[in-house]
This record gives C-alpha cells, structure tokens and sequence, in this order.
C-alpha cells in the first residue's frame, strides 16, 4: 500500500525494474557454470520477486519471503556448496544433445501454452481487480487468518517442517553400516 | 490492479519463471543447481498465488504462499541432506549417473 499509493508512471517503473532483475537473475540461476554464482543470483530473483510481492500489497509475505528464503534458506544452500566444492559443470558445452533440446522444446511448450491460456482470458474477469482494505497483507491480518480459518494448514505445515527437520538429521548422521 | 500493471503481467512474468525452472530442472546435471530451479518454479507460482489473492481480495493466496515457503524450506533441508550424503560416500553429483537406489 505505500509503494501502491504512489502514481501509476512510478508503479510502472519499479516494476519493470524488479520484472526484468528477476527474469535476468532466472536465466542467470540456469546458465551460470558455478554453482556458487547460481545461488548469488537467486539471491536476486528473490529478493525482486519480493518487490513484486509488495505492489501486490502482500508485505507480510514479502519480508517472509526475504527473511526465510533470501535469509535462511540461501545461506544453507551456499553453506553446502562451499562444504562440497566448486563443480563446474558447462550446461551448452559439447554441443546441443537431444535431452538439452528436448527439454528446452518443453519448457518453450509450457511457457506457450500458459501466455495463450492467459491471453484467453485476459480480456474477461482478469481484467478487473477487486479494492482491498487497508489491512490488506499485513502481518496482523495474516496472523489473524492463520489462527482462524486457515489453522489446520498452519497446525500441518508445522508438522511438514518437523518431519522435515528430523529427516535432515538422518540423512546427515555420521551412521557407520556394515557393507551389506 | 492499484494503478500499475494489471494481473495478466504478474502470470506472464510467473509463466515465464517457472518455464526457466523447468528448464534449469530438465538441463542441468548438478543436484544443487536442480534444487535451486527447483526454487525458482515454486516462486513462479508463488507470484502467481499472490498476484491471484491480490486480484480476488481474497487471503487465502497469501496463505498458500506461506505454506508453499514452507514446504520449500524442508525440501531444501531434505535435498541438501541428501547432497550431503552424496558427496560422503565419494559418489559423483550428477543426477543421471545417480540413477539407483542402493546404497
């Protein structure tokens, strides 16, 4: 709502702006050969996605998403690649094979195909968005939902990362096995 | 939307996220770099959850959100362990050589 209640001209740009920071840093995650670079750049993605997330009026969303994700998560990813090391690996080198030109003809098909479903409906319902109140994303408000109509999601999502959590400790646990 | 770009414009540029996941998933033989398009997929429809709560004034999106991040969170706990026990028993990180289940 801050960044919302600024002229159109200036909504337009900085989302242009973060648009195009998280297609470049997309392209970027899938073509850099260093693993380490990749994860900077999705630093990026996030962080622009999170610009997006606030023209959308979603702010608890937003800092969630730069705290849990940007924060946390992306340390744990650059943590394990520093403990495995630098693997580079050439993703276009040697030539186009048939599973690199396969899978770039799917995922041009799946791109296709969502812009055509949308270009559908663009003119219809999409075209129209509702007035949301003030309250609209912030963390009162998704704390209230999450404890009344959406509990059991939060209850299993607690869960979800626990189990998680554990399966973590196993799969890293120094267990020594006899050779079966 | 408010007075800037309309919904259409946040799904093109979701669609457009979660194809480059796709692509880094399908492409690339690194399991972390799989994981991190992985990433990139669940954002693409995360943008396009909240852009659709945004739309309809509705919560619920935000919430899905939520626990889509969630669930991101322990996959990259699971993954990662996983990456881990990889890179342990001395095994190549490549995801087509690491086409058996066997220990």
């Amino acid at each position: 709502m801050i960044i919302g209640s600024a002229g159109p001209v200036l909504v337009w740009i900085v989302w242009v702006l973060a648009g195009f920071a998280c297609l470049a840093s997309a392209v970027a995650v899938v073509s850099f050969s260093n693993p380490f670079y990749s994860a900077l750049s999705l630093i990026g993605n996030l962080g622009s996605l999170a610009i997006l997330y606030l023209l959308l009026s979603a702010e608890f969303v937003a800092a969630a998403q730069v705290l849990v994700y940007a924060g946390a998560v992306m340390v744990m990813f650059l943590f394990v690649i520093a403990y495995v090391g630098p693997r580079m690996e050439t993703p276009w080198a040697g030539g186009p094979g048939w599973q690199s030109i396969g899978a770039t003809l799917a995922a041009g098909a799946l791109f296709l195909e969502i812009i055509v479903a949308l270009g559908l409906k663009a003119g219809g319902r999409l075209k129209h968005s509702e007035h949301v109140h003030r309250t609209f994303g912030t963390p009162g408000w998704i704390g209230r939902l999450f404890l009344t109509d959406h509990l059991l999601a939060f209850e299993i999502t607690s869960i979800v990362l626990l189990v998680a959590a554990v399966g973590g400790v196993i799969l890293g646990s120094h267990t020594k096995r006899s050779p079966a | 939307m408010l007075q800037g770009p309309g919904i259409v414009w946040y799904l093109g540029l979701a669609a457009f996220l979660f194809a480059t996941g796709a692509l880094g998933v399908l492409i690339r033989r690194n399991p972390l770099i799989v994981l991190l398009s992985l990433e990139i997929m669940l954002n693409g429809g995360n943008l396009a959850l909240i852009a659709f709560a945004r739309h309809a004034g509705n919560g619920a999106g935000q919430i899905f959100a939520l626990a889509v991040m969630a669930v991101a969170a322990s996959e990259v706990c699971v993954g990662l362990g996983l990456v881990v026990a990889i890179n342990r028993k001395r095994l190549d990180l490549d995801v087509d050589k690491l086409s058996e289940l066997r220990g």
